[in-house]
């Protein structure tokens, strides 16, 4: 276990991994927690933490805002998650394309990426699931979409870094394929930098999918952290509540994940382990 | 500013030193007792291997220690009656640079790249004297011409990457002597310079020395330079110093085993007896040209593009079971021409018969039933190693990819590994769990996987110490005579070269100047270049064939 060694040795790295597991845990057992349906009318609207059997209170039309903390983390972290991935698998390829052959096909993939880089992300992000009208993947591709290019910027410097040194020279010199030399040789040594990219991408993620259910583009069957900031956020001065404890909720994910991915960027680059 | 001194009390006085390196290090100490004087007007060359620990000493006597991980556990460095373990960093400050100062291995990165030459000598004057802006102009002037730099006048305003690596040297010596220190530290100045650059570098450190009676303690792991500079060396080992002496005594009559050994293992200037070979070729490079261009960038539309020829019409003959050297300094094209000839690179024009067949023309699936034939071992042995793969996977892979069963090339990695000289229990290992040598015997180990008939081998010692090198030249050449390989090997290192060599082609600036056998080309050699070349060997006169 050398490498949980590592990770302990940064102490808010450790605190993040506690709170994003209690998150999970808790995302996990909403259904047990919470049988009810979360966008069901479950007593008195706009009732304070504590009263009427609600634990974190009621919003205006009487929902219970703690199950939708809880059914909502599930949507936050899937989301989250899913659209992490795509872009990540996305950006590794154009990345790792155009580092690995540089020249004309370095020219043209970066050209692209540059034109998605410079449109402001979250305005991008609205526009794809606009037009797309809202639902859980036009959610996922939308995040993808805005994401993918940092990644395959990180991939395509790691590529470009790795391709000439003697040990994928000595490769070449075998006759290797460049499929093989890309996913066997390369692809290895670049997994820290796109593991630590990746899980501070799934806090920008979830920031996203908040802003966009928000701004009432969230999937409408579906309850989230930030459906529920916007559906109260006229009442914000009578019952501060509705907001608040979602808020909350999002604030210790996105600083659990971001500890987490600091913590593993100590652990894994060898490069910076001197600085703790 | 210098201080006077009395005559025959030493400059710099160190007892008994100890260094203490941090906690889950290789040992506790990176300097266990060392003492030694540095007296005035003297060269003292501080030699032995990597990680022998003398740079830390000369970081110890700077104050440059990289606090808080290494600190000076116990011992005296006294300078001028002044106690450096103890002194306030204030008058440290005034120390540095002006009474000891120090120049470094790497020039490029002593210097700082946005600074002119010019303001960067200006600095070290300002910061140590009084002195009015236009007097520290000329004496940035007087220094620069005192270091043999041409037109001052454009030097003082140029920024180090104008100007070559001997030329950087020359500039940091300037500043380095500046405030005419009376203690000038060189920590390896010559070891990243080319060999002619070297030997002026040398001499211009020794002249600067004699004219300012300063004293020099210079760090270096080239015996030859030893031999050509110092009054008085002193050998370190695994942070102690085993012997030190005369340098007469200590070269030529070593008492202390590992100096005997550090001897033997310097190669001789003298070539070995003629080896038979054969006159049957194995390959032929025939006018072979590659021309690099730069610049150009976004679609072409940028900068003008510059155009370098490293091979210009290179041609060459390898006959079967020879080693034909290829030396030269950097940027003379050497390196190209061997990953050309491995196809690492593809050339323009030319032609590269192996069994009468051209491989330049070989597209990527054509060469590569030929690929086993040639194979590379590389500097680096570092690099050259996949770090995330284990070293029978490193081995395996090739004879896999052309088509060995698995299990067969497994037990192949197996036997090279033997054949190198390594225990079998290597092949589950890590390449970072390996030394510099055995991980070259690793590299080595994995181009014989695939059977070749011609190695080619770029600068394969060049990053090791001396007693690892002539290891690795001994396995080079046992390999060689067991399997009957021709061998390509590009050295920079014509000590190297006269050892393992059959033959030398001379490089320059991607032409090839001379070729001959190797006991001629030392003997008489005709273009003036690889005269210069030889003259330029540190230690040229000295033969460590003479220690027994």
């Amino acid at each position: 276990m050398t490498f949980w060694k590592l990770y302990r040795r940064n102490r808010s790295a450790v605190f993040g991994l506690f709170i994003l597991v209690t998150i999970l845990t808790m995302a996990a057992c909403a259904s047990l927690l919470f049988p009810e349906d979360p966008f069901r009318l479950a007593g008195k609207p706009m009732s304070p933490p504590g009263d009427n059997g609600f634990f974190l209170g009621s919003d205006t039309l009487g929902r219970d805002v703690a199950s939708g903390i809880a059914h909502g983390a599930r949507t936050s972290l899937f989301i989250g998650g899913l659209a992490t991935v795509v872009a990540v698998f996305i950006g590794a390829v154009l990345g790792g394309l155009a580092g690995y052959y540089g020249g004309w096909t370095d020219d043209i993939l970066m050209r692209v990426t540059e034109m998605f880089q410079t449109i402001p992300s979250f305005v991008f992000a609205i526009l794809i699931v606009a037009i797309m009208k809202p639902s859980i993947q036009s959610i996922v591709i939308a995040i993808a979409v805005v994401s993918w290019p940092a990644v395959a910027r990180l991939v395509r410097g790691e590529f470009i870094s790795l391709r000439n040194r003697e040990f994928i020279q000595a490769c070449h010199t075998v006759g290797m394929s460049d499929i093989r030399i890309m996913m066997a040789e390369i692809l290895p040594n670049c997994l820290s930098p796109i593991i630590v990219a990746g899980s501070l991408m799934v806090a920008t993620a979830i920031l996203i999918e908040s802003g966009l259910a928000f701004l009432g583009l969230g999937d409408p069957n579906i309850i989230s952290w930030g459906f529920q900031i916007g559906a109260g956020r006229t009442v914000l001065r009578s019952a501060w509540w509705v907001c608040t404890f979602p808020g909350v909720a999002i604030l210790l994910t996105v600083l659990a994940i971001n500890l987490v991915g600091e913590g593993l960027n100590d652990a894994l680059n060898p490069r910076l382990r001197e600085r703790t | 500013m210098s201080q006077p001194n009395k005559d025959n009390a030493p400059l710099l006085d160190i007892t008994n030193l100890f260094v203490k390196l941090p906690r889950g290090a290789e040992r506790t100490h990176a300097v266990e007792g060392i003492s030694y004087t540095l007296n005035k007007n003297e060269i003292l060359c501080v030699v032995g291997e990597s990680g022998s620990g003398k740079s830390i000493t000369a970081r110890a006597i700077m104050g440059l220690l990289p606090a808080p991980h290494v600190l000076i556990d116990k011992g005296t460095i006294n300078f001028n009656g002044e106690e450096l373990t103890t002194i306030k960093e204030s008058r440290m400050r005034e120390i540095r640079g002006g009474e000891i100062s120090m120049i470094f291995q790497e020039p490029m990165t002593a210097l700082n790249p946005v600074m002119t030459i010019g303001k960067q000598i200006d600095e070290v004057i300002r910061f140590h004297t009084k002195t009015k802006r236009k007097h520290r102009h000329q004496q940035a002037l007087d220094l620069i011409s005192s270091v043999h730099l041409p037109d001052p006048e454009h030097i003082i305003k140029a920024y180090p990457h104008e100007l070559s690596g001997g030329q950087r040297q020359r500039a940091m010596i300037a500043m380095a002597l500046a405030m005419e220190p009376q203690i000038l530290i060189a920590d390896e100045p010559t070891t990243a310079l080319d060999v002619t650059t070297q030997a002026q570098i040398l001499k211009l450190i020794k002249d600067l020395q004699k004219d300012h009676d300063t004293g020099v303690l210079f760090i270096t792991h080239d015996f030859g330079v030893v031999a050509d500079i110092a009054d008085r060396v002193a050998v370190m080992q695994h942070g102690k110093i085993v012997e030190i002496g005369l340098t007469n005594d200590v070269l030529n009559n070593p008492q202390h085993p590992y100096t005997q050994a550090l001897m033997r293992a310097v190669p001789s200037l003298i070539p070995p007896a003629i080896r038979d070979i054969s006159d049957q070729q194995e390959l032929s490079v025939n006018k072979l040209t590659k021309t690099y261009t730069s610049g150009g960038g976004w679609f072409g539309l940028g900068a003008k593009e510059r155009v370098v020829h490293a091979a210009d019409q290179v041609s060459i003959e390898l006959h079967k079971g020879e080693t034909l050297g290829v030396v030269g300094e950097s940027g003379s094209g050497k390196s190209t021409l061997a990953r050309c000839i491995v196809r690492l690179i593809n050339a323009e024009e030319g032609e590269i018969l192996y069994q009468g067949v051209d491989l330049r023309a070989l597209d990527r699936k054509q060469m590569r039933p030929y690929r086993s034939k040639i194979q590379m071992i590389f500097q680096d042995p570092f690099a050259s190693l996949n770090p995330r793969s284990k070293v029978g996977r490193i081995i395996a892979d090739g004879p896999r990819v052309l088509g060995v069963k698995s299990s067969e090339a497994d037990r192949r990695a197996k036997a090279m590994l033997e054949l190198v000289g390594l225990d079998e229990r290597a092949f589950d290992r890590f390449p970072h769990e390996f030394s510099g040598g055995q991980r070259q015997r690793i590299g080595i180990a994995r181009a014989l996987a695939l059977e070749p008939e011609i190695l080619v081998a770029d600068e394969p010692v060049s990053a090791l110490d001396v007693s690892i090198q002539a290891q690795i030249l001994e396995l080079l050449a046992d390999i060689r005579e067991r399997l009957q390989l021709s061998m390509i090997f590009i050295t920079h290192d014509l000590r190297v070269a006269a050892q393992v060599c059959d033959r030398i082609a001379v490089m320059r600036l991607g032409k090839i100047v001379e070729v001959g056998p190797t006991s001629t080309l030392f003997a008489n050699a005709e273009h003036p270049y690889t005269r210069e070349l030889l003259d330029a060997v540190p230690g040229r006169d000295w033969h460590p064939d003479g220690v027994k």
